[in-house]
Order: C-alpha cells, then sequence, then structure tokens
C-alpha cells in the first residue's frame, strides 16, 4: 500500500469528506421531522473534526448516513455527501455495491460500545482477516502477517494470543483498540469514531485518545470525532461543530468555540462544564457524625464444587464519616469497589465486616425493624433514570410509599409530595403522572423526591448525574446543593466524574480496587495529589489543561 | 469440558430421579383399588389379588418404589400384563420406527425452518416473513391428527403417491424406508418447522439490531455473510435450545403421528397400553421417553461450548 | 393506561381473534337454539348420511318428520351438525379453565421460587422433573390413572402446564428483582410481600396473559388429541375429539366427517394464538420467543 509523501499537502486542496446542506428525515409519527437538517462541514486530511451535541442532537445519525448505514426508515432526504470527489447520495451519488465497496477502504467507523460492536462468537484475529479476505486478494499467511502487525501498530500485547481471543476476554481498552486496529488496517482516507472513549475508564480513554491522535498524525487520516464530552473535544480536535437538536448552532476551531463561543447555545454548554479545579469550600462542619463507616468489608465468594473457591475483595477496610450538611465524594473507576460501598451502607446488600452507624444506631446489626426504622433516615437516588421509576406506577404513588411503609396517612403523605415538587422545581400535576412521561432529568429530580419523603439525614447519590446531558447535569447538581443547604443533609456522593467530585465534594475519598488509596479536602486531594494513583487519575482528565469559556451571560 | 460433562450428567440425576417417582406414582392415583380396577370387570378375587402382589401395592409406597428403582437401574421395567411380555423387550422391539420418525422429522425441519426464519429475520416485514409468520401460527393451530389425515386424503387416496399407512424398516431398503416415513414425517414436521422457523427469525432478527452487525456492515462486507457469519452464528444458541425444547413437542405428536398411520412404534404401544390399562407398559414408555428427552438436552448444552466461546465450564 | 388499551384493540390480530372467540362462545351458549337435535341421540335408519341431504329423521321424542342434515350423520346416525355445535362447549371450557388454573398455580409458584431461594431450589427441581416427561404423554398417563371425566381431563392437560407458567413467572421476578426500581422500594422501607404485589406482579402481566393465551390454545388441542385418540372424554359426549374419532372407521368412504370438526377445531386454536400473538405484540414487544423460555 502507498501512502501520499506528506498527507498534509494533499489537505489545502480537496477536503476528504464533504458534507453539504445535509438533511435526514425521520418516519412520520418521529417526534420532529428531520433528524438533522442544513448541516454543512469539510473535512481535511490530517485533520480532526468533532461534531459535538447532546443526546438528541442528531450527531451519530450524520455519521451513519456517510457509511451509508441509517437504519431503513431513517433516510437523506436533502444535500450531498462527498467523499475523495465521489458522491455518496443523490442522483449522481454510488450505487450500494459500490459503497458498499469503500466501506472498510476509504472510510472506516469505530464505535461507543467496544464489546458489543464486536462479534463475540468470532475471534478478534478473523474479524480483521475477514476484512482483508474481503477486499484485498492477499493470501492467508500474508493476511494473517498484516493483522498482527497491525495489533502490534495499536500497541496490543502479545498479538499472537490476541489474534486467536475472543473479545470476552479482553479488556474495554484492549477491544477498542481491537476496534481501530480494524478500522486502520486498509488505510482509509477518513476514520468516523462515533463516541468511541465514553464507555471507558478515563485512564483508558487518555490511552485511546492518544493513540487515534498519533495513528492519525502518522497516516494523515481525515478524523470525524462524534463527542458529548467538552473536555475530549478539548484534548483532541482541530476544529469543532456544535449541533443542537438537528441544528447546527456555531463551527470553528476548538480554540475559538471553546474559550470564546458566540451563540448562547454553545455558550451555556460551555459553561455547564465543570471545571476540575475545586472551589474553596467551608471545611469544618459542626456536631457529630450523621454516618460513619468503619473498616467496612464485603468479600464475594465464587466458584462451586468443582471450580476453585476465589475470594473478591470488592470493598476493603473502608472508614469515612459524614457531617450533616457536609458531602463527601467517593471517586473511582470501575470496579473500584464505590457502588459496593454505597450498596452496603444502605444495606441492600450485607457488608462482610466493620461497622456502620447512623448517629447512636448502629446500622451494620440490629433486627429486621431495627434496619427498616434505620431505612427511614438514610436513602438513596440512583444512577439510571429510566429504571430506578416502576413504569406502572404513578409518580405520586412512588413518592408516598416510603411514608406509607412509616404509617404516614395517605391525605398527609400526598400534601408533603406536593411540596416536595415544588422543592425539585416540578410541578405538582406530575404527581398523578407515569414516569414514561419525563424526561431523564425530570426523573432524576423525582428520584430525588422520592428518596427526600422520608426526611433522611444521609442522602447516598450513586452516579446519580451521570447519565445525564451535561447541562441537565448542572440543573440536578445545584438542586442538590440548594437541598442539603436547606435541609443540612449528609451527602455521599459517588461519581467517576472528577469534574463534579471537584465541584460538589467537601471531601473526597479516592478507590481503586476496593480500597481507599486517598482521601482528605476536596481540594487538596485535586490540587496536590499524594497517591500515584490519584495523581494518574487526575493527569487523565480530557481537557484538564483548557480554561473553558465561564457564563459571561 | 471434563468437569462440565460430568458436572451436567450428575445434574440430570435429580431430575431422573423425579420423573421416575412421578411415573411411579401414577399407579398409586388411580381412585379406588388399583389392583380391581386395572384387573378389569371380568376378573376373579384371585386375579385383583395377584396383580396387587405383582404390582407390589400391598406395600408401602416407599419400599415398593425402592425395588421398583433397583429393577430400573437394571434395565428391568416389570412385565406387561396384556402383552405378557418384558416391558423392555417390547420397548425395543417398537423403538425402531419411532425413532426413524422423529429422526427424519428433525432432518427436514431443520432444512427447512433455518433457512427460511433466517431470510424472513433479514427481510423483515417483507412478503417472506408474513408468509412464513402466517403459516407458523396456522402450523401451532392445526391439529396434528388433521394434517395427517389431509395428507393421507390427498397425496395417498387422491394421487397415489404414497401408502396410507404402514411401515417399512431400514432393512427393506432406504427407498421403502423414505417412502413410507415422508408422509408421517412431513405431518409431524408442520409444527415443528412453526416452532423453530418462529425462533430462528426472532432470535436472527434480534441479532441484526446488534452492534456488531453495524461493525460488520460498516466493514463492507456482503450481506450473504454478515447475515450467516454474523447475525446466524450469534442467534445460534438459541436456535438449538428451542431444537431441543421442541423434542417434547415431537414426542407428543410422535404418538399421534403414529396412531393415525398405523406405524407400530411406541406411540401406538402407548395408546394401545392405555386401553389395555397395562400400567408396566405405560411407565416404562414414558420412562423411556422422558429419558431420551433429557438426553437430548444434556448434548444441547454441551453444544452451547462449541457455539458460544463465552460459554466455558 | 388507556392508550394501551387501544393499541391493542387496534391490532388486526386481536380483533380477528376475539371475533371469532365471541362468536364460537355465542354458538357454544346458544347450541340448543340453533337448529340442533340432542347430540347424543342417534336415528338408526339414518347412518351415514352425507352432508346437505333431507332426509325423514326420528328425533328424540320419537317423530319423525324431514330434516336437512347440514354436517350428514355418522356411523352410529348421529346428528354431526348437532355434534359439532356442542362440542364447541368442552373445548371452550377446557382451554379456560385449564388456563386460569395453570396460571394461577404457575403464578403463585413462580412468585415463590424467584423471591425466595431455598424454596426455589426445592420446587424448581420438581419442576424440571415434571418438564420433562412430555405434555401429551404425561396427560395421556393422568388419564389413564384417573379415569376419563371433564374434571380429570381439565386435571391432566392442566398438570404439563403448570411449570411452563412457573418458569416463566420465575424469570420475569429474576429479572424484575435486579431492576433499580426494586431497590428503591427496598430502600424506603417496602416489605416483601408488598414489592411482589405492587412492582413485581404488574410488571409481568403483559406477558402472563400473553402465556394465557398459549396454554389455552395448548389445552384445546390436547383436549382433542386425546378424544381422537380414544383416551378422554367418553365417546357419547360431544367433543369434537370424539367427532374425528369415529370418522376415523369411514374416513375413505366418508372424509367429511373429519373436516366439519377439524375446522372449527382448528378456527378456535387459530383464534387463541392470534389473539396470544397480538396481545404479545402490542403489550410486550420484548417477549416474542415462543417457546424459548428455558
Amino acid at each position: 500500500m502507498s501512502r501520499p509523501e506528506s498527507p498534509l499537502e494533499h489537505s489545502a486542496a480537496t477536503p476528504v469528506l464533504s458534507v453539504r446542506d445535509l438533511a435526514i428525515s425521520l418516519p412520520s409519527g418521529s417526534d420532529r421531522s428531520h433528524a438533522v437538517e442544513h448541516i454543512s462541514f469539510d473535512v481535511r486530511a490530517g485533520e480532526i473534526v468533532c461534531l459535538l451535541g447532546e443526546s438528541g442532537s442528531g450527531k451519530s445519525v450524520i455519521a451513519f448516513s456517510i457509511m451509508g448505514l441509517l437504519p431503513g426508515n431513517v433516510r437523506v432526504s436533502g444535500g450531498d455527501l462527498v467523499l475523495n470527489g465521489t458522491a455518496l447520495n443523490g442522483a449522481t451519488g454510488i450505487d450500494a455495491a459500490h459503497l458498499r465497496a469503500k466501506r472498510g477502504t476509504e472510510m472506516a467507523m469505530i464505535f461507543q460500545e467496544p464489546m458489543t460492536a464486536l462479534n463475540p462468537v468470532m475471534s478478534c484475529g478473523e474479524q480483521l482477516d475477514e476484512l482483508l479476505a474481503q477486499h484485498t486478494s492477499l493470501p492467508a499467511n500474508a493476511r494473517r502477517a498484516k493483522v498482527i502487525a497491525m495489533f502490534e501498530a495499536v500497541k496490543l500485547p502479545e498479538p499472537e494470543r490476541i489474534y486467536a481471543s475472543y473479545p470476552h476476554q479482553l479488556s474495554g481498552g484492549q477491544r477498542q483498540r481491537i476496534m481501530i486496529a480494524m478500522a486502520l488496517i486498509l488505510e482509509p482516507k477518513l476514520l468516523i469514531a462515533d463516541e468511541p472513549t465514553t464507555a471507558l475508564d478515563v485512564t483508558t480513554q487518555a490511552e485511546v485518545l492518544s493513540l487515534i491522535k498519533a495513528l492519525q498524525r502518522e497516516r494523515g487520516t481525515a478524523v470525524l470525532f462524534i463527542t458529548h464530552d467538552m473536555g475530549v473535544v478539548a484534548e483532541i480536535a482541530d476544529r469543532v461543530v456544535v449541533l443542537e437538536q438537528g441544528k447546527q448552532v456555531e463551527t470553528g476551531d476548538t480554540q475559538t468555540v471553546l474559550s470564546a463561543p458566540r451563540e448562547p447555545y454553545t455558550q451555556m454548554l460551555i459553561a455547564s462544564v465543570p471545571p476540575i479545579e475545586p472551589p474553596v469550600r467551608a471545611s469544618e462542619f459542626a456536631g457529630p457524625p450523621a454516618l460513619r463507616v468503619e473498616s467496612l468489608c464485603k468479600t464475594y465468594l465464587s466458584g462451586g464444587w468443582f471450580q476453585k473457591r476465589r475470594e473478591t475483595r470488592a470493598a476493603n477496610l473502608v472508614s469515612f464519616d459524614v457531617r450533616p450538611g457536609e458531602t463527601v465524594g467517593i471517586v473511582g473507576e470501575s470496579g473500584s469497589g464505590k457502588s459496593t460501598v454505597a450498596r452496603c451502607i444502605t444495606r441492600l446488600i450485607d457488608p462482610t465486616k466493620g461497622t456502620i452507624s447512623l448517629g447512636e444506631q448502629a446500622l451494620h446489626l440490629g433486627s429486621a425493624d431495627e434496619l427498616k426504622l434505620a431505612r427511614k433516615r438514610i436513602q438513596i437516588v440512583f444512577q439510571d433514570p429510566y429504571r430506578s421509576l416502576d413504569p406502572r406506577q404513578r409518580v405520586g404513588e412512588a413518592i408516598i410509599e416510603g411514608p406509607l411503609n412509616f404509617g404516614v396517612s395517605r391525605d398527609a403523605a400526598m400534601r408533603r409530595a406536593k411540596e416536595l415538587m415544588s422543592l425539585v422545581r416540578l410541578s405538582p400535576e406530575v404527581l398523578s403522572r407515569y414516569p414514561s412521561e419525563f424526561s431523564g432529568g425530570q426523573r432524576q429530580r423525582i428520584s430525588i423526591a422520592r428518596a427526600l419523603a422520608l426526611d433522611p439525614e444521609v442522602l447516598i447519590c450513586d452516579e446519580a448525574v451521570s447519565a445525564l446531558d451535561v447541562s441537565v447535569q448542572a440543573q440536578v447538581l445545584t438542586l442538590l446543593e440548594e437541598i442539603q443547604a436547606r435541609l443540612k443533609l449528609a451527602i455521599v456522593f459517588i461519581t467517576h466524574d472528577l469534574r463534579v467530585a471537584a465541584q460538589i465534594c467537601d471531601r473526597v475519598l479516592v478507590m481503586s480496587r476496593g480500597h481507599v488509596v486517598e482521601q482528605g479536602l476536596t481540594r487538596d486531594v485535586f490540587l496536590s495529589p499524594q497517591h500515584e494513583y490519584t495523581q494518574a487519575l487526575l493527569a487523565s482528565a480530557p481537557g484538564r489543561h483548557f480554561k473553558f469559556a465561564r457564563n459571561s451571560a | 469440558m471434563g468437569a462440565f460433562l460430568a458436572k451436567r450428567i450428575l445434574a440430570t440425576i435429580p431430575v431422573m430421579l423425579i420423573v421416575a417417582i412421578i411415573v411411579f406414582a401414577l399407579i398409586r392415583l388411580v381412585p379406588g383399588d388399583p389392583a380391581a380396577v386395572i384387573a378389569g370387570n371380568m376378573a376373579t378375587n384371585e386375579d385383583i389379588a395377584r396383580i396387587r402382589t405383582e404390582l407390589g401395592l400391598d406395600r408401602g409406597f416407599f419400599a415398593q418404589f425402592a425395588i421398583w428403582a433397583k429393577g430400573l437401574v437394571t434395565g428391568d421395567l416389570g412385565q406387561s400384563f396384556f402383552f405378557k411380555k418384558d416391558v423392555t423387550a417390547l420397548i425395543a422391539e417398537r423403538v425402531g420406527p419411532t425413532l426413524s420418525l422423529a429422526f427424519l422429522t428433525i432432518v427436514i425441519t431443520v432444512l427447512i425452518a433455518v433457512p427460511l426464519g433466517t431470510l424472513a429475520a433479514w427481510r423483515h416485514g417483507g412478503w417472506l416473513d408474513r408468509a412464513l409468520m402466517g403459516f407458523s401460527v396456522l402450523g401451532f393451530s392445526i391439529p396434528v391428527f388433521v394434517i395427517g389425515y389431509l395428507f393421507a386424503y390427498f397425496f395417498a387416496l387422491r394421487i397415489d403417491w404414497f401408502p396410507v399407512q404402514g411401515y417399512k424398516p431400514l432393512s427393506a431398503g432406504i427407498g421403502e424406508w423414505i417412502r413410507h416415513l415422508l408422509l408421517p414425517a412431513l405431518t409431524l414436521s408442520i409444527v415443528y418447522v412453526a416452532l423453530i422457523a418462529r425462533v430462528t427469525r426472532a432470535s436472527v432478527a434480534e441479532a441484526l439490531t446488534e452492534d456488531y452487525v453495524r461493525t460488520a456492515r460498516a466493514k463492507g462486507l456482503p450481506e450473504s455473510r454478515v447475515l450467516i457469519k454474523h447475525a446466524l452464528a450469534n442467534a445460534a444458541v438459541p436456535i438449538v435450545t428451542v431444537i431441543g425444547i421442541g423434542v417434547a413437542l415431537l414426542i407428543g405428536g410422535v404418538v399421534v403421528t403414529e396412531s393415525v398411520f398405523s406405524i407400530p412404534g411406541l406411540g401406538t404401544l402407548t395408546v394401545d397400553a392405555v386401553l389395555a390399562r397395562d400400567f408396566p407398559v405405560i411407565q416404562g414408555v414414558i420412562l423411556f421417553f422422558s429419558v431420551l428427552y433429557v438426553l437430548i438436552n444434556l448434548l444441547v448444552d454441551v453444544s452451547y461450548v462449541f457455539l458460544d466461546p463465552r460459554i466455558r465450564y | 393506561m388507556s392508550p394501551n388499551v387501544r393499541r391493542v384493540l387496534k391490532n388486526g390480530a386481536v380483533r380477528f381473534g376475539s371475533t371469532v372467540l365471541i362468536v364460537l362462545t355465542v354458538i357454544a351458549l346458544l347450541a340448543p337454539w340453533l337448529g340442533t337435535t340432542d347430540p347424543a341421540w342417534l336415528d338408526a335408519v339414518n347412518m351415514n348420511q352425507k352432508p346437505g341431504v333431507t332426509v325423514d329423521w326420528t328425533g328424540p321424542d320419537n317423530q319423525t318428520a324431514p330434516r336437512t342434515l347440514l354436517m350428514g350423520t355418522d356411523s352410529f346416525g348421529r346428528d354431526i351438525y348437532s355434534r359439532v355445535l356442542y362440542g364447541a362447549r368442552v373445548s371452550l371450557l377446557v382451554g379456560v379453565i385449564v388456563s386460569v388454573v395453570a396460571l394461577a398455580i404457575g403464578t403463585l409458584f413462580g412468585l415463590l421460587a424467584g423471591y425466595f431461594r431455598r424454596v426455589d431450589a426445592v420446587l424448581m427441581r420438581f419442576m424440571d422433573g415434571l418438564m420433562s416427561i412430555p405434555a401429551i404423554l404425561l396427560a395421556i398417563a393422568l388419564v389413564a390413572a384417573l379415569g376419563a371425566s371433564l374434571t380429570t381431563v381439565i386435571v391432566a392437560i392442566a398438570i404439563p402446564e403448570i411449570p411452563r407458567v412457573t418458569r416463566l413467572v420465575r424469570s420475569l421476578v429474576l429479572s424484575i428483582r435486579e431492576e433499580p426500581y426494586i431497590e428503591a422500594a427496598i430502600s424506603v422501607g417496602t416489605p416483601v410481600w408488598k414489592i411482589l404485589l405492587r412492582h413485581v406482579l404488574p410488571n409481568s402481566i403483559a406477558p402472563m396473559v400473553v402465556q394465557g393465551t398459549y396454554v389455552c390454545a395448548s389445552a384445546i388441542l390436547i383436549e382433542a388429541i386425546l378424544s381422537f385418540l380414544g383416551l378422554g372424554l367418553p365417546s357419547e359426549i360431544p367433543t369434537w375429539g370424539n367427532i374425528m374419532a369415529e370418522a376415523r372407521v369411514v374416513f375413505s368412504s366418508a372424509p367429511y366427517n373429519m373436516w366439519f370438526p377439524g375446522i372449527f377445531l382448528t378456527l378456535t386454536v387459530l383464534a387463541v394464538n392470534l389473539l396470544g400473538d397480538g396481545l404479545r405484540d402490542t403489550l410486550d414487544p420484548k417477549f416474542n420467543k415462543r417457546g424459548a423460555q428455558r
């Protein structure tokens, strides 16, 4: 395969991808007639262009329209897609067979979820091999050598072993490297990356981003990078296209758009990004702790008659306390044990060892009745707003369910529910409706109201804003702080998002593999991390050096 | 693999034990004096007493179960009252036609149902899909004996292509064997095709919505490869599972189909035994079919290891 | 809930299925007034008459009068039209009672097995054993042991269906109890029985109703098979299976004796199956792998 000597020279002349006035129509009966309209941008060789938008902005649909992979009832209804001078759509466009021949060779794509994007019943090597078999005439041994070389290029360890492995035997980061290897093995001119690091942990994300950037520089590939994460944009993009609800809001080079956005929507979006530098906070909280956790351990045993018994320490000797009005964060990557701690504290699972006390009451022991009474004092808000409310239960019934369990009369509970609705800024009419009628942010407010209905002293937020768009996330966080100030709640805030933790937590615990590796005042931990894991974690946060525009409006 | 096999085989033991208990308990469900009922109206008191001793009805439930189960382990299923023979020998005599019919039916079914279901899933909502779904719901709704008589009426009575009834063993030549079995096997395969085509369609359609299929298409692979190597390969486990579960349906169908086409297999034996209240034979046949079903599903479980690399034991 | 109901009623399969079933129910209930005679009555003069002929017919009151035999007579001289219409009663009754009984018992077992691990271990082993005996064989064996009456036939058909319902409900419970809204209910102090009744059961209703229709279809078929093999209800009781059992004897000379009850039987089962498929498509799009509940 020959490559242009200097891809960057090539770039000025014709863009690799040119999108002009693109419109994509949705089937009738959708909430809008077009997924996107009036979209125009170019991607040149050696350039990374980010499509930035929140959920529902239509950013992924654009990517699929270029690849010709839109679902049957969604179609390009106007505009031009031109790849390397070849029209991909419209009257002059190429037919399906020619488009298929371009996939994998001239344009390639990597996806968000590397676990589901790879075929689970085919070995990783075979999945690249079939691509070569389809588009080249190389003999089998040459194909194999090429695949192994590509695995080396994406820095996979032991390429020979990886070749024969199945996706489930690899880590998330390794899987995404396989995807990248697959996308780039035939040296396409255009790489489309659809949220390729969203499902990865932050340290893995940093590695994958730098890999994409390095390979792209080396090969002069044009990259269209789709993301919702402004930190990632700051890290990787040369230019950025901002989308809102299918409309192109703002386009420009990354520096200008992120630090001096022109449009109000972009300004709002960027202002919603929590700064990674924690603000100065009052560090003293008076009074005895509302919640005290000492030497909490949770061990899982697996294996049975025929397998070796294995012991997994999901949480090991975790100790901390939270005072009224204080927010203590637990940060860590997936598998660090942070959610295990949350579930032990609320006794959704039983801790193996250690003590948990709510004021004077020991929560880790005691009879079922005592546990029930303790439940009233400690409440939890879950991550997934779409699954944490029973779809068959009216919102009002969900909120009064707790108080009714504790003998409050229905009328009194309903009155209280109405007050709570105004506390979480929703109308009281919400109470008579079903969860399916609400957005993710609204549902999360409802979940908060349900938790507050029992007047708890401690509130556990288990990734409570992680599934929300950044603008909604900012609103919910503000709401939580207001409620805390008013009710003097002790909050345990569990998150993988360092920016969120920096803004909302008074103190943080950093967890890794079941252990607390570091804890202290948020500002101390973030500005001068002591443990090397904390240092690595903070160094991986995308866009950490970037100064985002603050809200000027 | 060895540990897995051992584990799976051990897991079938409690299931078989429960089947044995249920089958054994059947005779004790007979209201009134089972021995008198079994002996019939013409029986003398001596006959009744003899039957009572033979069946161990004069002993306690568990005492007799222990004796009976001991016989089972050595392959002794007792004596038939009606045929005056060892039940084991009786089953051995009749098993050939039944297994032939079941085997031919499974082959026909898989050859028809899997390709059709896959194509229907590929062109979801197209004419083939709708036709297949229509056929499938009809296949679930027509009783197997009505299909049998319809086929017999058209293919044997109207146009003389196949014999109406009877059976020729494989030793009489493969042509004769198939000629006699084809009509019953087709009859029996209708409901089985309906089931397996439906599950194939649903599983392949589900696989086609998965991200890895999108990846395969993004690689520029032809649709045939996307469909077979990516979608169907991932749908294999549920399809094979249903082929295994469907064997229960098939066994039920065998009893009826054998009766319609007068095939001298275990199905007709069952019906004759019930009409004669020949309990040792009824118990033996049910045990035989249940063991067959459990063994086939054991094979299905083992096949998972080859179909899905995520399943390792 | 009302948009749900509207969506269900707009479904073609639901409309066809429920219309056919309503018509059949009306026919079954009004059978005595639809020009029928006593279905067990035989007029030995008029054996093996062809459909549509008009004959001098001696009725149960010993009066002889001209009568048009819409579906002919069987080899005993019984009026097939009357027998087919009365036969609808048995099929519908068996279908409804078996599905209600199997669903009620299976749901109870499934909820218990899904929520209590100790119950699960014992109960599911027993259900596995029961499921290893093919349904028709088990029904045949039970009828052989219990003797053939309407009650025993219903019991014999219902027992093999119970483990299937139990498995379905158990798997629903196991997946629903992993939902965060169940954990939310636990953390606001809701007791187990309330969680089962308020959260788990309402979220399982749709697949259970669908399963209920399939149980009903299977029960009608198995009852017909038992009768057809001569192992079901006594032959003087008019059931579609019994009519066809008698039709076997004269099949080469009078195949239509087989077709009339066969068409009614197929149409009934088809209507129930279509109703089930329609309900499944409209209420529960995820649950579409019939038979794959393992």
